[in-house]
């Protein structure tokens, strides 16, 4: 799914260190499957009981102005924890499009960017200022993101704050690449590669003489 | 080959899947009518879901994980990768396996969808964990698309004193660095106190680079990792092992190399370490005060600790060792390997002690083959004896995939990497800590590493 621009709900879940763990533990995994995740993200947070589904009231995805919400404000180190690629195929299938957060985990983010999701780093205080802006009436001011502008603005009042990105990264969302097609392209370098390695290191290729 | 200023592909060596994550991989490139490149770099365990209890088969208590378990099996032998099934002798947990197996070797490229597979940085592997969807491209292609990670050197000064072991380093490390000190970092740990670790000590450290938020961590090879790899089921031997062992001998920084960031850490004096709240940078010293809000360096720290102290039910400016805990975990790819049994059965042994009445405490060996020397020592009489469950190889209680857990809500010691909220049950207050400590805190009824020689 390629990205170039979304406009959309921002949600302020702006705590340091969200663990893919609170994003969908584990008893949220049901099926040998990479869908059917949504009604487990946050889980912990969404419900003040898991079994029944009754929701939390205070939790900010259960509020009303933030049902619909696609762009999530976040604190620093988010998808830290477990490499589970669910907790990204639950945020895309719940609806999330753009994660905005100080900093991100490694594996988080490559999984991320293989399926359409934006990671933007920016620093706490822009986070802030996007909080601030989308204030207590986010459905009528939503953010605007423009990967290729690479810029996130806030049309009611004018504001723009840029973002830097990997030039990959930006080149791999904004055309929604097949990564294995491409790498396949390079067969006749792997191969090459092989055939130099196994004389330099013959103990890596099992099961041939 | 190089794809950009900072992206390579890089040839991938060994790939390793489990039930859990590694079907959905399997299965994607079944779907798309996609083979294994090479299926003899591939393999796979049945660790995550596989039941611990005695006797187990293809049934779990977790809701469907006999499909994990049965779509695994499937795709292994459509894709005609070894699979380590749940019988097999050498099944269980991936991270104990494949060093056990000779299939992580010092310097090979291995990737597993499991973010701890950075502990095979301890035999000098460039070894890390990925997301499905990259496992697949590894899978197709025997390549990954990566970044080249920054470079980070922690080099500990002093050495470690008797009953202070590598998961306290480690512990003790991402509490200095904190959850997020190592994000962009491949991390190499060095000095003497890191030379005199044995080989599963060193697995130990680098298991938990990844809670630094790391891409991976490890170790130079040397003497001792030689003589660990050397006749290993899938080592190299003969004149191929004579080759192999004198490239892994040159497989070290060179003198006066740069590194990005450079890390010095006195650990002379270093205490047991425990955790108090719910992400590994929360540990202090075993007998230390857990920290007042009120103290914080910044609001948002100081916002995070008052949470953390809500969820685990622990005040700031009170001692761990006020704090009676309802259950005991000795196993994972953290602390499941031998020398973890072995130093948590001492322990028993010496003491004469049992586990506190109360206390629920289980022993989950990481592997088929630790399983089965820990017995011909005795050790599992000795864990029995003292009122441990002795448990079959696999993750087991871990983390809650909502099958067997230790109980709601109750306060666990355990020898595993996270102690997130709800990570090994609902509202579960988790400690974690070395298998030493795990086991004097079962036998006192309460947290503590009070151990004496």
């Amino acid at each position: 799914m390629p990205f170039t621009r979304h406009t959309g709900v921002a949600a302020p879940l702006v705590r340091p260190n969200i663990d893919t763990d609170t994003i969908i533990p584990s008893r949220e995994m049901r099926t040998v499957s990479r869908s059917g995740l949504a009604v487990g993200l946050f889980a912990p947070w969404r419900y003040s009981d898991p079994d029944t589904r009754t929701e939390n009231p205070h939790f900010v995805l259960n509020q009303s102005a933030f049902r619909q919400a696609s762009i999530l404000l976040a604190g620093a180190n988010f998808g830290c924890g477990s490499s589970r690629e669910h907790a990204v195929w639950a945020l895309v299938e719940s609806g999330f499009r753009v994660i905005i957060a100080p900093s991100f985990a490694t594996i988080f983010r490559n999984n991320a960017q293989r399926n359409g999701l934006l990671t933007i780093e920016l620093d706490g205080d822009d986070i802030d200022r996007l909080v601030q802006w989308v204030g207590d009436d986010p459905e009528t001011c939503p953010l605007s993101v423009d990967l290729e502008a690479c810029t996130v603005r806030h049309d009611p009042e004018q504001q723009v704050v840029e973002f830097s990105i990997e030039p990959v990264a930006r080149e791999m969302l904004l055309g929604g690449l097949d990564e294995i097609g491409m790498t396949e392209q390079s067969r006749h370098h792997i191969d090459a590669f092989e055939a130099q390695d196994r004389v330099k290191r013959p103990w890596v290729y099992l099961g041939q003489a | 080959m190089t794809l950009s200023e900072r992206q390579s592909l890089l040839y991938i060596d060994r790939i390793f899947l489990h039930e859990r994550t590694g079907s959905v991989a399997l299965n994607g490139l079944l779907e798309r009518d996609r083979s294994v490149r090479r299926r003899e770099h591939a393999f796979c365990t049945m660790d995550h879901i596989v039941d611990t209890r005695p006797g187990r088969g293809d049934e779990t208590l977790m809701p469907s994980g006999r499909d994990f378990i049965v779509a695994t099996r499937h795709a292994a032998h459509e894709t005609g990768i070894q699979l380590f099934d749940i019988a097999d002798a050498d099944q269980g947990i991936v991270h104990v396996i494949s060093p056990e197996l000779g299939i992580a070797l010092p310097g090979l490229t291995l990737v597993c969808p499991d973010s701890h597979t950075c502990t095979l940085g301890g035999l000098g592997a460039l070894a890390w964990g990925v997301g499905s969807t990259e496992a697949e491209h590894a899978l197709a292609t025997s390549t990954l698309r990566a970044t080249r990670p920054q470079t980070m050197r922690v080099t500990y000064t002093g050495e470690l004193a008797s009953g202070v072991t590598a998961k306290d380093l480690i512990l003790f490390t991402i509490r200095e660095l904190s959850a997020a000190g190592g994000a962009g970092y491949a991390i190499e740990f060095a000095g003497s106190a890191v030379e005199s670790l044995s080989v599963e000590a060193r697995l130990t450290l680098c298991n938990m680079t990844t809670e630094l938020s790391a891409f991976t961590g490890l170790i130079a090879p040397d003497q001792k990792v030689l003589e660990y790899c050397m006749g290993r089921r899938y080592a190299p031997q003969d004149a191929v092992w004579e080759h192999a062992s004198g490239y892994w001998q040159s497989l070290r920084s060179d003198e006066g190399a740069n590194f990005d960031c450079e890390q010095l850490m006195d650990i002379d004096s270093l205490k047991p370490q425990l955790s108090w709240g719910t992400s590994p940078q929360h540990c202090i010293d075993w007998n230390g005060t857990i920290p007042q809000p009120a103290d914080a360096s910044d609001e948002d720290q100081a916002t995070a600790w008052s949470r953390a102290q809500r969820y685990m039910e622990v005040r700031g400016g009170s001692r761990l060792a006020d704090y009676p805990i309802d259950a005991a975990f000795i196993g994972s790819c953290t602390n499941s390997r031998l020398s973890d049994l072995r130093d948590a059965a001492a322990y028993l042994q010496r003491t004469g002690s049992r586990g506190a009445t109360g206390v629920k405490a289980i022993c989950v060996p990481g592997s088929g083959q630790v399983k089965r020397a820990a017995e011909a020592e005795g050790l599992h009489e000795v864990f029995l004896h003292a009122g441990f469950e002795w448990r079959e190889p696999g993750c087991s209680m871990c983390f809650f995939a909502g099958g067997e857990s230790l109980g709601e809500g109750v306060r666990v010691i355990s020898t595993t990497n996270r102690n997130f909220e709800g990570r090994q049950g609902l509202r579960v207050k988790t400690h974690i800590a070395s298998p030493l400590t795990t086991v004097a805190s079962a036998c006192a009824g309460y947290l503590t590493a009070d151990t004496p020689l």
